[in-house]
């Protein structure tokens, strides 16, 4: 076992809103670095789930964003900070099914709702806080052993 | 089973990824939104949609699955094929609707593994 809070990695990653021609890079940018970091692929999965989520909801909704990937012995943190329209009602927002898609978006099988639920179902820790009219910053944390 | 069972057994039109489809199938998933998929498909499943734009390869790939099966004759766009060579993942293409196509996958995985 390693010193706790060891940091084994940290980067940032920048997402442009707007481009679904290229929503999941950074997932699988993430996802191939924890699996070098020797993370169980359980839970490199997880990662990939919750970072995809936010990515998309960046591409769907907010102007751009900045993900930053910290990995230190016993946790994987992924931070997603967006320049977008913010969400006026969070509690609202976490609920299954709730959306503000357009058209588009749901054609693409996109704006279902179930974005946040994801995020909040596979990570062991999450927080979100927004402001209308600046951003919405998450925080997803999945342990590992 | 492997996939390249599934794809004789049902005669599917194979579109891309023909070299890896000695993957192991372990299950299935059919529907369309992305997001379901994304909570609910296991690794090593096959999924059954009918998206048909990029990003369902990204999809397909950080979840590990086996491969795609698009229904109702349903063809990729390019890109589509383009990412989904890339990242190894086979895209393959049946003449049935969804429910019909489900239902025979289902059977195959069931009867063998019983």
């Amino acid at each position: 076992m390693g010193e706790t809070n060891q940091n084994l990695y940290s980067g940032s990653f920048n997402i442009e809103g707007g481009n679904f021609n290229s929503a999941g890079i950074v997932s699988t940018n993430i996802k191939s670095i924890l699996k070098k970091l020797g993370i169980p692929g359980d839970l490199v999965r997880k990662a990939a789930i919750v970072s995809y989520e936010a990515e998309i909801n960046v591409v769907s909704y907010a102007k751009k964003a900045v993900v930053n990937l910290t990995v230190n012995s016993g946790t994987v943190q992924i931070e997603v900070i967006d320049e977008g329209p913010g969400i006026p009602n969070i509690e609202l927002a976490m609920q299954e099914g709730w959306s503000t898609a357009d058209q588009k978006i749901r054609e693409m099988g996109f704006g279902a709702g179930m974005g946040l639920c994801n995020i909040k179902n596979y990570s062991d820790d999450f927080h979100i806080t927004s402001e209308v009219g600046k951003g919405t910053h998450l925080k997803m944390i999945i342990q590992t052993p | 089973m492997k996939i390249e069972e599934i794809v004789k057994t049902l005669g599917l039109e194979v579109v891309c990824g023909g070299d890896h489809l000695g993957k192991e199938v372990t299950g299935g998933y059919t529907g369309d939104l992305l997001s379901d998929v994304m909570g609910n498909a296991r690794e090593g499943f096959l999924w059954i949609t009918r998206q048909v734009h990029q990003n369902i390869v990204a999809v397909a790939s950080l979840k590990e699955l086996a491969g795609i099966i698009l229904i109702n004759s349903c063809q990729p766009a390019r890109e589509t094929t383009e990412k989904a060579e890339a990242e190894k993942i086979p895209i393959l293409v049946s003449n049935l609707p969804a429910f019909e196509l489900s239902g025979k996958v289902y059977n195959l995985l069931t009867a063998k593994s019983s």
